[in-house]
């Protein structure tokens, strides 16, 4: 499956405080209602800790969450 | 729902009616399609809606002299639409025709006896169907002769008959014809019909013809008695019935079925006029209208529809429909095995007030059909997880121990009545409760205990029985722990439920217990004139609703009564939980239910109070007036948003214990004692996005032991994030001193695999 891309802005202001590392564009999985997705999100090289930013939590995320909840 | 309901619940719906012209024309012409066009000066457009009904449309849209015109609704505010008049005008002044095409030949051969008008009509419509036609005549413009001339020229009868020509019917002059050929013809083809001003049935030596059908008792010969004083458009009406005859016969099927409303017919559509204002027609001059005219007088046409229940209910407009048609949407959206359920939103939206049924003439229950919808959703697990999950998180906690209390008046061990305020009166003034309580103690003898927790409505409302049977069970049990009291109830909701499910219990309201002492109460300060609201659930317990007037007039507060009121009154907005589902919706509901109360409102349900509260609507409940609490302005008090509403309840339970029965209170949670403070942007978060303190205390202290935060080099600020159960909840903070200063809030129910 291929892994997409879904922010477009910077996330390396971030750093992880357990870690010291700044946040870098990872692949990720994300999972809803057995429904299973690749997208690239910010997370700690180190840890693998993953930022969900608020445009993506109320933008696109709650739109596919609202479609599989009507599936 | 099965396919048998589906239909039931359809037929009940009589939106999809026709208007009574339609019904009363025996062409069934579309009066009103036709005079919304004209309204719209769409001449063109209207003059097809004519052709797709009339044969030979030239010529019957100047002949008819207004059959529907008595039956028109408009008949009963000033007079019937002109509609022949504006046939005759779209006749006159249409600039395009849409082009006429008749099937393909199918081989069938047609022999058609007279070219009256009804001849004429059977040839015509036979013809466009591709029966091959002969019309047998003594001259193919006698049916013309007696038509008023001042409306038919010859260039129109002639391009009709032209019109003939290309559609498979041709014209055969031979003078009269006798009753022996015409018995003859019955041989030669496929079927005969005989034009009733030429031969009648009794003519041919037939005496038997159904009137129904025109058959006679000569297989494929099909004929009329007699027709006197008929006008001319039920001459033609005459012929299109003997045409539709022959075409069933000649493919074999039934001859009678569904004709029911082949002749004029009485529609069940319901159109409300009871606004509509009398204007006489428009007097229709010797020459015909002109165009201004017949504009002016298409515009009286009053589009008949019934669209009573969408009129008055903001969520039936919403999705742009009318319940007819969401019915088969809800049954369609259950048979969806792989696919989206498209009207699951539809489905979670109704308040399941039940005004719609009162107000359709049918009583059309659109809150039975959904409340099944939804239940049908939970029991196949297909219910979306987030609609009412808050609300039912919400019924939970309002039951909790932290909330809940089921006790005997201090002092006494008996209850002879117990009060019942309800979780949201708890949440929205707990003060309230405690001075209702403290008079019901002080006036009642026998021991008045109390029981503070839900009625189990948002379960019933999101279609949980499961969950709703439980909470009946667990609300038994409270009451018989207390002696099978007699239940004083505050809440219009909890009042529905409790005598659906206690059936065993005596249940009065707060406001009959009250207003039967009335001498007992301090007379509140002369106020203004108030306007009352009444809950959708008070909608049919007129004894409550009779009580509450009562009341308030026993203790001289003057109010009036809104457009929609008593057992017609409207939900605010809260009713079915559609203040979870879809919250933009429910704030419609409230503002519009606002503007309908002219005064301050007063109203005897804490939803009700807060929802129109925060719509901006000054508004009061009767326990402000009866128990007030020196505020100085109850009807502007704010309502509080979720997370005071649980806190109000907490602290209602653990003031009552160590206040009037001196006992001390469970300690409070860990994660309660960490300390939060709030920008106003990330308060207003909070309450949109349904966020409450208590989550984003679990939050903070979940991190203090995982110790999983991200800190921005920017502005310094912190994130972190905590998953109790199906959401994640993030947390943007700065630290001032020892608080928390919490800049941003946001959550989402995906979850990070990895
Ligand atoms: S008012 Fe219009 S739609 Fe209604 S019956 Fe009359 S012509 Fe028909
Ligand atoms: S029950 Fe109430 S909200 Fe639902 S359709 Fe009927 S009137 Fe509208
Ligand atoms: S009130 Fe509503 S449900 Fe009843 S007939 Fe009219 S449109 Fe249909
Ligand atoms: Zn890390």
């Amino acid at each position: 499956m291929s892994t997409l891309k879904v922010l477009d802005e910077d996330f390396s202001a971030w750093k992880c405080v357990t870690c010291g590392h700044t946040l870098n564009p990872s692949p990720v999985e994300l999972e809803y209602l057995d429904s299973k997705f690749n997208v690239e999100l910010p997370a700690c090289p180190d840890c693998g800790f993953v930022l969900i930013p608020e445009e993506l939590a109320l933008g696109k995320m709650a739109e596919v969450e609202r479609m599989l909840e009507d599936k | 729902m099965d396919q048998k309901n589906l239909r039931d619940w359809e037929a009940k719906c009589t939106q999809e009616e026709p208007p009574k012209c339609k019904a009363r024309c025996p062409l069934h012409v579309d009066g009103r399609e036709f005079c919304r066009l004209l309204q719209a000066g769409q001449i063109d457009k209207a003059w097809a809606v004519l052709c797709r009904t009339m044969p030979f449309p030239s010529i019957t849209a100047r002949i008819c002299d207004g059959d529907c015109q008595n039956d028109c609704l408009r008949s009963q505010r000033g007079g019937g639409i002109e509609l022949a008049a504006l046939e005759r005008f779209a006749a006159e002044n249409f600039k395009r025709s849409p082009m006429l095409r008749a099937l393909p030949p199918k081989g069938k051969n047609i022999a058609i006896f007279g070219a009256f008008l009804p001849g004429l009509a059977a040839a015509w419509d036979l013809g466009k169907k591709g029966f091959t036609v002969i019309v047998f005549c003594e001259d193919k413009m006698q049916g013309f002769g007696n038509l008023p001339a001042d409306r038919i020229s010859n260039q129109v009868i002639e391009k009709e008959l032209a019109q003939f020509g290309k559609m498979n019917v041709s014209f055969a002059e031979h003078g009269k014809c006798d009753p022996q050929t015409v018995m003859a013809a019955c041989d030669r083809f496929d079927a005969v019909f005989v034009d009733p001003l030429a031969h009648n049935a009794t003519q041919l030596g037939i005496n038997e013809v159904d009137t129904v059908t025109l058959q006679t008792s000569k297989e494929f010969l099909f004929a009329s008695t007699e027709v006197n004083n008929s006008s001319f458009i039920s001459l033609i009406a005459l012929g299109r019935k003997g045409a539709l005859s022959i075409e069933r016969k000649l493919q074999n099927a039934s001859l009678t079925a569904g004709r029911d409303r082949e002749a004029p017919f009485e529609t069940k559509l319901f159109t409300n006029i009871s606004k509509v204002q009398e204007t006489a027609p428009l007097a229709v001059p010797t020459e015909g209208y002109s165009a201004e005219q017949a504009q002016e007088e298409a515009s009286r046409c009053l589009l008949c529809e019934c669209m009573e229940c969408v009129n008055n209910c903001a969520y039936l407009e919403e999705f742009k429909s009318y319940p007819k048609a969401y019915a088969r949407q809800i049954y369609n959206n259950a048979s969806i095995v792989m696919g989206t359920r498209m009207a699951n939103t539809m489905i979670n939206s109704c308040m399941l007030c039940g005004l719609c049924e009162k107000v359709c003439p049918e009583n059309f229950a659109m809150q039975d059909i959904v409340l099944e919808a939804r239940q049908d959703l939970v029991e196949k697990g297909h219910m979306p997880p987030s609609a009412h999950e808050f609300a039912l998180r919400d019924m939970d906690f309002a039951d909790s121990s932290t909330c809940a209390l089921v006790k005997h008046q201090p002092g006494t061990t008996q209850s002879k009545y117990v009060f019942f305020p309800g979780c949201q009166l708890s949440a929205s003034d707990p003060g309230a409760i405690e001075r209702t309580y403290a008079h019901l103690c002080s006036t009642l003898d026998g021991g008045t205990g109390l029981m503070l927790r839900c009625c189990g409505a948002p379960a019933d409302w999101g279609g949980q029985k499961e969950i709703f049977e439980r909470k009946m069970e667990s609300l038994k049990r409270d009451w018989e722990s207390l002696g099978h009291p007699q239940i004083i109830a505050a809440c219009p909701s909890c009042i529905k439920i409790l005598q659906q499910e206690l059936p065993d219990a005596e249940i009065i309201s707060l406001w009959s217990a009250l207003s039967s002492e009335v001498d007992q109460l301090k007379e509140p300060p002369e106020t203004a004139l108030l306007s009352l609201q009444d809950p959708c659930s008070a909608r049919d317990n007129h004894e409550l609703m009779n009580d509450v007037r009562m009341l308030l007039s026993g203790i001289n507060v003057t109010f009036n009564e809104p457009e929609l009121s008593g057992s017609l009154t409207e939900c605010c907005g809260f009713g079915g939980l559609l203040a979870n589902t879809n919250e933009p919706l429910s704030r419609k509901v409230a503002e519009r239910r606002a503007e309908k109360l002219d005064h301050d409102g007063v109203t005897y349900c804490a939803m009700c109070r807060d929802m129109l509260a925060k719509a901006g609507k000054r508004c009061q409940h009767i326990l402000d007036i009866i128990f007030p609490d020196g505020d100085a302005d109850p009807a502007g008090r704010t309502a509080p948003g979720y997370s005071t509403r649980r806190e109000n309840r907490v602290r209602l339970k653990e003031t009552l214990l160590r206040e009037t029965w001196n006992e001390q209170p469970e300690p409070r949670n860990d994660y309660e004692s960490i300390a939060v403070k709030f920008t106003g942007e990330a308060r207003k978060m909070m309450e949109e996005r349904r966020i409450l303190l208590s989550d984003v205390q679990k939050t903070l202290l979940s991190v203090q032991e995982s110790k999983q935060v991200l800190e921005n080099m920017e502005t310094g600020h912190m994130l972190v994030q905590f998953r109790p159960v199906t959401v994640t909840y993030w947390v943007e903070f700065e630290m001032s001193g020892t608080n928390y200063l919490v800049h941003r809030v946001w959550s989402h129910r995906m979850r990070v695999l990895g």
